[in-house]
């Protein structure tokens, strides 16, 4: 698998480190209410199909990225660095 | 009074030739690692133009000039090397001495690019990593720093504490790569 | 028998070899196949299950029979595939699965029992008692079954591993991928042209047909010469593309050793990892047996087999050959054989159709329905309309068609298409993208179709990646139609061999579909079929025939196997190539490590860092004497220890202190320049992620030190809240920790230590408990810390790495005048439980702020990572298990870490189960052993005495619950 970072390039898969869905990047405020919490770091869908998901390029720029992906094909649809898509 | 003597992290391990490929120890001088706050970036290139005469590098790329190396070390990251970057450039980035952290060598020779490829998980053709071009990898599993110096030459940043693997892993491919002939 | 004037082999160059200890010659160039072959060898192996005497099948890496173990001693290698396996001077093969000998196979009474052993054999028979199946069942089979075996020594060969690149690769240099490889490589594209074998070419080294005007080997060299001359082209020979991966990522496996007789230090074997933007699959085709009653004797192989013995190594397989197809195909290996002046007994061809020919009888509309021989084929018995025949032959050749070798298109979950014209599978299009096939793996299997695919597969390649075709005239060749009847097994009695591997037959398929196992990965699963190391390379489409044909389906409605990676075995040795002994993961060495080194101390593994367990002084015989010595010395007088380890990360700019608010739970808002303050990190599910210090340097300037456990994960969480939760705050984050060797001073003495070396003393009150500041160390500019991690007045002293040896030398050498002097990782621990101070032990992912008694941390005044989920009422119940100190007080004085705790009375039951032991330590100051654990309601139970039980040690005992802190609980010495 090789995932193509905005910054380096495509890069082989050993180079990053997988966190899980981009939904990480959406924190609640704290007073967002348990609900809100309880979705944000613990309910993940489990899609067969697309799915966006956060990889960090540990062994290469150091940027978070946002990966779309389809699970299904393993095809790579968009990469992104975490920090535009956040901002 | 007496004095703390300097080591060099490959102190007394180098050189090594195996085959057509030959690892040196790099002396780089001080060496800063440069990250210019938010929308400071272009201030930050102008400031390193009259400073040091260079400009920010584009991702994966160094930039040379009298004695200086600028080299891409990352995201919104860069290494000084050569010379004690310009106090003036602390208003517009974060500076950190990096001077002693970082392992240094060149490899060079014919077989330099048949060696690498045994460490680096990246594309190192001439065609598409020319000289001057740089970038963030890991040799074997270490977090490296990779500068195509010319044709056949290479220069290699490892964490210091990470010096004898990195000369472990280089003589290792060496000697595979010096197995075909 | 060795024809003359066949083959591309010189006669001049003779190679000796062994195969069971006998002496054998052959030729340059020969496969152990081929040299046996040679020399009339016949038997080469027994068979899986039966132990039935095998020959090859084959002439090629799909052999399912002739497999044997090479070399011998620690370095043998096992299962080699005799059609593979080149000979070299001093090659010693031995045969396998027999014994005592390969001619006298006592374990060939198995095969008497065959009426018994049939498909689900084992699963109904050794069914009952379960507990009999691991201790008695098993082993017994595996004895009497199998391969052959390692020798059980490390294994002393080197393999390498490498990674490649390139516009185009071309998978198999037959007629297609050499010319796919040719278009590419002219149109100056970076083309890998891999192909398994030793030599290049393919099926053109094995037929007599012409390829333009000159013969199609030629044709091959020539090509093969203009590749090797292009710079841009990598010819990779004995390289077999095992795998392709996602985004054009393939695994191949180059053979680099096993042919030399002496391999001088280098490579047996290359793993690379290849990605390719475009690439062309030119695997050519396997040719299928037809079943039969005793199909499997030695002497029995595929036509196409012949062809290559004869053609290419100069070997007749028989001297009375007959040969038994459904397909013109098979014709041609008659001709071959002729021509060569070998004597052809028959042609059965099982079509009524079939073409005559005036140089060998042909049986139209016949079968061969039985064979018999000792040790080897001596006669085969055909039947036709007209009745059963005998004929006499010594090698029968055997075409049932031919399969793609479309291997690498199922490995990522596509299943072929049925082409009823060739009855074969072909690949699905796009089945691994960026891939396409050509040639006979496409199901063209013309030498012409194969040249005219693979230049048109290398066209189109060329226009993906942006490049002009050059003009390349693809030659003349044979172009002949492909005409065939499908015939998969002869009807009749006996046992046809479908899966030689795996000894699996006709009957097992059926006996599968009559017990329901109708889906062709059930009968797959239940009879074994296919599932040997060679896959079912000759035997799936005969197989799924024949499931088809008893449930009354179709082909294509009773499925397809897929293939799975690695095309062919590969050893795990090769896939891990680089990753054994100290290639397995970096070795972090601190500055004082050579000087540690010089003092004996033992080295003990921290991660990736190697630290000094314990400095062993003159006279002491354990552990324990050096550390409660080092502990003292601490305690009593002045230690040294390298603290580089921990994670030190620079954070600058001007929302630094918002960042350390939002990651720390505690206020860093307040903390002054020149001050060091505790913090406390926690996941966001309210958990302790990790701890530390963090101190103020300049304004907008921070260091924060992490334990050397976490220092990564926190760095990467650092780098998330800044890119992904906050990249509007303007903060900048780089790891320093190499950049400084940092050392610990500890113990009364430590001030007056530093006193002695920095160019100016530490003044009175500038530097109270938790202060920091730049310091002057022997001329080198440094920073001091006043923190403490063993409870005693204590300094972090940090210089820049290039200093670290000679200051190490130095401190220890000033600490020793002293009373004092290094101390290693069994006393740095000693101290913190003595002080009750946390590390990973404690911090281990399921532990709370409130677990560890560090509640009040959590600043109530701002949000921060993980403080809406520490506030669950789960996390905060008063019976969670919580810190505490433990003492001994039964019979016996030992408490072990990862004991568990009990009520008093209770039974040690998990049941019943209180809480466990995280830390312990014998603590020379206290004179007795001494831990910290966590137990329900622990802090509401000081001094109530508890059951301690290490079920795994059988260690017993009753503690007393105590206050985590053992030793100067009001912290006197350490502010003092």
């Amino acid at each position: 698998m090789r995932i193509s970072c905005p910054l380096c390039g495509p890069r082989d898969r050993r180079e990053f480190y997988y966190r899980g869905a981009a939904v990480a990047l959406q924190r609640p405020a704290a007073d967002a209410g348990e609900d809100a919490w309880q979705a944000y770091v613990f309910l993940r869908d489990n899609p067969a199909g697309v799915t966006r998901d956060l990889w960090y390029h540990a062994q290469g720029c150091g940027a978070w990225l946002v990966v779309t992906r389809d699970t299904a094909s393993h095809e790579i649809l968009a990469t992104e660095l975490a920090a535009e898509v956040a901002s | 009074m007496a004095e703390l003597t300097a080591k060099s992290p490959c102190a007394g391990r180098l050189p090594l030739t195996i085959g057509a490929a030959t690892v040196t120890e790099e002396t780089l001088g001080p060496m800063t690692s440069i990250a210019p706050y938010r929308g400071r970036q272009a201030d930050l290139a102008a400031a390193l133009a009259a400073a040091h005469g260079l400009g920010w590098p584009q991702p994966n790329r160094s930039l040379t000039g009298a004695g200086v190396r600028l080299i891409w070390f990352g995201r919104d990251q860069a290494l000084l090397t050569g010379a004690v970057a310009d106090p003036a450039l602390e208003d517009m980035a974060a500076l950190a001495d990096q001077s002693d952290a970082w392992a240094a060598v060149r490899l060079q020779g014919e077989a330099a690019e048949a060696v690498l490829a045994r460490l680096v998980p990246v594309d190192l053709r001439r065609a598409v990593f020319a000289p001057g071009a740089t970038l963030r990898s890991q040799l074997g599993h270490m977090p490296a720093s990779l500068t195509r110096l010319d044709d056949h030459g290479f220069l290699i940043l490892v964490y210091r504490s990470m010096a004898g693997t990195l000369l472990h892993d280089l003589k290792t491919a060496m000697e595979a790569a010096a197995a075909r002939g | 028998m060795r024809i003359a004037g066949k083959g591309l082999l010189d006669r001049s160059k003779p190679v000796a070899f062994r195969f069971d200890g006998v002496r054998y010659e052959g030729l340059e160039g020969d496969t152990l196949a081929s040299a046996l072959l040679a020399n009339g060898v016949r038997l080469m192996g027994r068979s899986f299950k039966y132990h039935r005497p095998r020959g090859v099948l084959s002439a090629g890496s799909e052999e399912p029979n002739a497999l044997v173990t090479i070399g011998r001693g620690a370095d043998r290698i096992p299962n080699t595939r005799a059609t593979v396996q080149e000979i070299f001077s001093g090659l010693d093969a031995v045969s396998q699965n027999r014994w005592p000998s390969l001619a006298v196979d006592l374990l060939g009474l198995n095969d008497l029992a065959a009426p018994f052993l049939g498909a689900g054999f084992y699963y109904k028979t050794f069914m009952w008692p379960a507990a009999f199946w691991e201790k008695l069942y098993e082993p017994a089979i595996r004895r009497a079954a199998g391969l052959g075996a390692l020798s059980g020594q490390a294994d002393g060969d080197v393999y390498d591993r490498a990674y490649a690149f390139c516009d185009l690769l071309v998978i198999g240099a037959g007629p297609a991928g050499l010319m796919a490889a040719l278009v590419a490589g002219r149109a100056g594209a970076d083309v890998i042209l891999a192909d398994e074998d030793a030599r290049m070419g393919g099926r053109l080294l094995s037929e007599t047909g012409a390829v333009g005007e000159e013969a199609g080997v030629s044709w091959a060299g020539e090509v093969l010469a203009e590749l090797e001359s292009l710079p841009n082209v990598r010819l990779m020979r004995r390289t077999t593309v095992v795998g392709p991966y996602d985004q054009g990522t393939f695994g191949a496996l180059e053979r680099l050793g096993h042919h030399l007789p002496h391999r001088g230090g280098g490579p047996l074997e290359c793993f690379w990892r290849i990605v390719a933007r475009r690439s062309i699959l030119a695997a050519g085709a396997l040719e299928r047996p037809i079943a039969f009653r005793d199909n499997d004797r030695p002497g029995i192989m595929t036509a196409g087999a012949v062809r290559s013995y004869l053609n290419r190594w100069g070997v007749s397989p028989g001297r009375a050959v007959t040969v038994f197809g459904n397909n013109d195909d098979a014709h041609r290996t008659a001709r071959d054989l002729v021509d060569a002046g070998v004597h052809v007994a028959g042609l059965i061809d099982s079509r009524h159709d079939a073409p005559q020919s005036d140089l060998f009888p042909v049986y139209r509309g016949a079968q061969v329905c039985g064979s018999a021989g000792r040790r080897g084929l001596e006669n085969i018995t055909i039947r036709s309309i007209a009745g059963e025949d005998r004929l006499q032959t010594d090698c029968l050749a055997v075409s049932g068609g031919w399969n793609p070798s479309l291997h690498l298109t199922c490995h990522m979950n596509t299943r072929p298409h049925w082409r009823e014209d060739i009855a074969a599978f072909v690949p699905a299009p796009g089945a691994v993208p960026g891939l396409s096939a050509a040639g006979a793996c496409n199901g063209t299997f013309s030498t012409a179709g194969c040249l005219r695919e693979g230049a048109a597969a290398a066209r189109a390649a060329l226009e993906d990646l942006g490049r002009t075709a050059p003009p390349v005239v693809v030659p003349e060749a044979e172009d002949d139609p492909y005409r065939i009847t499908p015939l998969w097994a002869v009807a009749g009695r006996g046992r046809a061999w479908l899966d030689f591997q795996n000894d699996v037959t006709v009957k097992d398929v059926k006996q599968a579909a009559a017990e329901n196992f109708r889906s062709v990965e059930h009968m797959k699963r239940y009879t074994t079929q296919g599932m040997a190391t060679d896959q079912g390379k000759s035997s799936n489409v005969a197989a799924l025939a024949v499931l088809a044909d008893v449930t009354g389906r179709s082909i294509p409605e009773t499925g397809a196997t897929g293939f799975r990676p690695p095309y062919s075995p590969v050893a795990i040795a090769a896939l891990g190539a680089g990753g054994s002994g100290k290639g397995f993961a970096p070795e972090r060495q601190t500055t004082s490590h050579a000087a540690s080194l010089d003092r004996g101390a033992p080295m003990i593994e921290a991660g990736l860092w190697y630290r000094p367990s314990f400095f062993p002084a003159p006279g002491e015989k354990t552990w324990r004497q050096s550390c409660d010595r080092e502990v003292r010395m601490v305690r009593e007088a002045v230690g040294i220890c390298d603290v580089s380890t921990l994670g030190k990360i620079d954070i600058q700019g001007p929302d630094a202190a918002r960042l350390l608010d939002f990651v720390y739970t505690n206020g860093f808002g307040s903390l002054q320049v020149g001050r060091v303050r505790y913090g406390l990190m926690l996941r966001e599910d309210g958990y302790v992620m990790d701890d530390g210090t963090t101190a103020r340097l300049a304004d907008q300037q921070y260091l924060m030190t992490t334990t050397t456990a976490a220092a990564g994960d926190v760095m990467r969480h650092l780098e998330f809240v800044t890119q992904g939760l906050h990249p509007d705050w303007d903060v900048r984050l780089i790891s320093v920790t190499e950049q400084w060797a940092q050392f610990a001073v500890a113990g009364p003495w430590a001030r007056a230590l530093l006193n002695g070396l920095l160019d100016a003393p530490l003044a009175d009150g500038d530097w109270p408990f938790m202060a920091c500041g730049e310091v002057s160390v022997m001329g080198v500019a440094g920073r001091l810390f006043r923190i403490s991690f063993s409870g005693e007045h204590a300094y972090e002293l940090a210089v820049p790495a290039r200093y670290g040896e000679a200051l190490f030398r130095e401190l220890v050498a000033r600490a020793e005048g002293l009373g004092g002097g290094p101390y290693g990782m069994e006393a740095l621990n000693v101290l913190r439980i003595e002080k009750g101070l946390i590390t990973h032990a404690e911090i281990d992912g399921r532990t709370t702020a409130f677990d560890l008694g560090l509640g009040r941390m959590l600043s109530s005044k701002k949000d921060f990572i993980g403080k809406t989920l520490a506030q669950r009422p789960g996390l905060l119940a008063a019976d969670r298990q919580r810190l505490v100190g433990l003492k001994p007080v039964g019979a016996v004085k030992l408490i072990t870490a990862g004991a568990h705790l009990f009520a008093a009375e209770a039974e040690p039951l998990r049941a019943n189960d209180q809480g466990w032991v995280s830390s312990t330590a014998f603590s020379p100051t206290l004179g007795h052993q001494i831990a910290l654990g966590f137990l329900s309601r622990g802090p509401e139970r000081l001094g109530e005495v508890v059951k301690m039980v290490d079920h795994l040690r059988g260690v017993e005992t009753l503690c007393e619950v105590v206050a985590p802190v053992f030793f100067d609980p009001e912290g006197g010495r350490a502010r003092g």
